[in-house]
């Protein structure tokens, strides 16, 4: 096992384990409840988490894959200039990537509405965030992993293309399947928040908090 | 996974390697080739490759030296352009490739010229001047980038140093004798290819892999021709076993035996325990039968085995994407190449048009 692999996994350990010890010794260990982490955090929290990892992992994945297959045609390119101009469709199918994280982001904020702390916390608004936080979560890593997907496969395409033209078309297949998988990402994102009503105030008696 | 990061660095250069590569002569250009008349034809077509206008400038009557010297520097400065324009690590794997140059342009007598270019470091000049051994030692061995890999200079320092300082000397002394200097060779030689195989285990799983079949096979033949060529010769067999590699088919069993054969028949044996090397020996037999080539043929036809399995396994390496390979490959791949058409020009200036087939052709 590696130096760095020791040290980080190894102090993250003792600290979590010192933390852990000092709660249970000093009689509040009670300190540590996660019922009252989730339900005393703002459900604004997971929501906007969520459209934040939606649209900034998809934008991780739209640009990765554009700089893998970005290179190979800047270097297929040289000797064989006319790939060049075919070889943009893998761009555009990792651009589409992060179109998909936009729309997803702009149908999500739709859900958030201002609403005073003393009427937030509903049964509603809860799944609401956590329908927005985990869903934002599946459209973004969809997203990343079709955009490493299309990445790859167009790196090889436009080399593929670069020895022999008529090789073009057979991997553009491929990456076609490849794009699909942001598109199912899309669906589900969608359908996960098809029952999530937006956050709307809820009347004082129901929504107090318990201490 | 090594697809995810590969591009980051060595993405531009692949690209531009790979376009080198196609631009290497195919059968087609071969055949256009073989039916020139004169050298002029020859200049003719190929100025229509990838070549271009490379002799443009020479004075005719062209000479084959000439052809092939023009042609090695193309590869010079193509690889030249793909080191200058590499990081770490593909930069010290470019690096490593020319140190094999570097160890075949060893002898000070030989004229600067007569050096491959891309063996050529800075200070080869001063290599002319050193005419006492030590000397030579010093700046053969030590002063080159081989004396300072790391995992290369225990070899020799065991080798040189563990000596008395009288025998010491007095093995120095011998290094005069043509063969000494090639013994001194072929052990740098031998701790070069380790080194190397070494480097590229620690570089990652894809180059890896295509290394180290390349570098295998490098390796069992060197260790078959050294055997072949030490037959009848005063290198005895404890010196002869010292110069096989540590890595390969052949190792350990096959260099065991190959330290104590005698004659071309226990090579051959040997051989046949290693599949893909079974072949190598299979139609000499048939052959001498034939037409008595003896065993100068035997060699003749072995080396051209050799030629094609490491041109078949060169040809490998550009099927799998996202690794080094493909830079080693290229160079070893134009290399033959340039061979082949040195090959055709000789048969066309000598007029011996019915060994002209008698290339590889690559593609």
């Amino acid at each position: 096992m590696g130096y760095k692999t020791y040290t980080s996994f190894g102090l993250t350990t003792f600290l979590v384990i010192i933390v852990a010890l000092y709660l249970l010794f000093t009689d509040s260990g009670e300190a540590f409840d996660v019922g009252r982490f989730l339900e005393e955090t703002s459900p604004f929290v997971w929501g906007s988490l969520g459209i934040g990892l939606c649209i900034g992992l998809s934008v991780l994945g739209a640009g990765w894959g554009i700089f893998l297959t970005g290179a190979s045609i800047l270097g297929g390119g040289v000797r064989t200039p006319r790939i060049s101009t075919k070889n943009l469709i893998s761009i555009i199918f990792c651009e589409v990537v992060a179109i998909y994280g936009v729309i997803m982001g702009i149908v999500y904020s739709s859900k958030l509405q201002t609403v005073p702390e003393a009427q937030l916390y509903t049964r509603d608004n809860y799944f609401t965030g956590y329908a927005l936080f985990f869903g934002g979560l599946t459209v973004g890593f969809c997203n990343l992993l079709c955009g490493l997907c299309v990445g790859v496969a167009g790196s090889t395409a436009a080399l593929a293309d670069a020895a022999d033209p008529t090789l073009f078309v057979k991997v553009l297949v491929v990456e076609v399947f490849g794009s699909v998988l942001g598109l199912f990402g899309l669906i589900i994102g969608l359908l996960m928040i098809g029952n999530a009503k937006e956050f709307l105030p809820g009347s004082p008696a129901v929504s107090t908090i318990r201490i | 996974m090594e697809g995810l990061f590969f591009n980051v660095n060595s993405g531009f250069l692949e690209g531009i390697v790979r376009g080198y590569k196609s631009g290497t002569l195919t059968q087609s250009h071969y055949a256009s080739l073989t039916q020139c008349e004169t050298l002029e034809d020859f200049k003719t077509q190929l100025s229509a490759t990838d070549y271009g206008n490379f002799l443009a400038n020479e004075p005719s009557p062209l000479s084959t030296t000439t052809i092939a010297d023009k042609a090695t520097q193309i590869l010079v400065d193509q690889f030249n352009f793909l080191r200058s324009n590499s990081v770490e690590p593909l930069s010290k794997f470019l690096d490593y490739i020319t140190y094999g140059y570097m160890i075949d342009n060893r002898d000070t007598h030989e004229l600067l010229e007569r050096c491959h270019p891309l063996g050529i470091f800075d200070t080869m000049p001063a290599l002319c001047v050193a005419t006492n051994v030590e000397e030579l030692y010093q700046s053969v061995l030590v002063e080159t980038p081989l004396g300072i890999c790391p995992g290369m200079t225990p070899t020799l320092n065991t080798k040189y140093h563990d000596q008395r300082p009288i025998s010491v000397i007095a093995s120095l002394l011998l290094i005069l004798t043509d063969m000494n200097i090639e013994i001194i060779r072929n052990t740098v030689y031998k701790a070069y290819l380790e080194d190397f195989y070494n480097y590229a285990s620690t570089i990652g799983s894809t180059t890896a892999e295509v290394m180290h079949s390349i570098l295998a096979f490098e390796a069992d033949r060197r260790t078959i021709n050294i055997t072949i060529n030490s037959f009848d010769t005063e290198l005895t067999k404890e010196q002869r076993a010292k110069l096989f590699p540590a890595i390969g088919r052949l190792f350990p069993a096959g260099n065991n035996v190959l330290a104590k054969a005698d004659d071309i028949d226990q090579v051959r044996q040997v051989c046949e325990n290693v599949g893909e090397y079974r072949s190598f020996f299979d139609n000499s037999a048939s052959a001498q039968s034939n037409g008595d080539l003896g065993d100068f043929g035997v060699a003749a036809q072995l080396e051209d085995r050799f030629f094609r399995m490491e041109v078949h396994l060169n040809k490998l390496a550009f099927l799998q994407q996202f690794q080094y390979g493909v830079f080693y490959s290229y160079v070893k791949l134009k290399e033959q190449e340039i061979r082949n058409i040195t090959w055709i020009a000789e048969c066309i200036a000598q007029d011996a048009r019915d060994r002209i087939h008698d290339f590889i052709p690559i593609f």
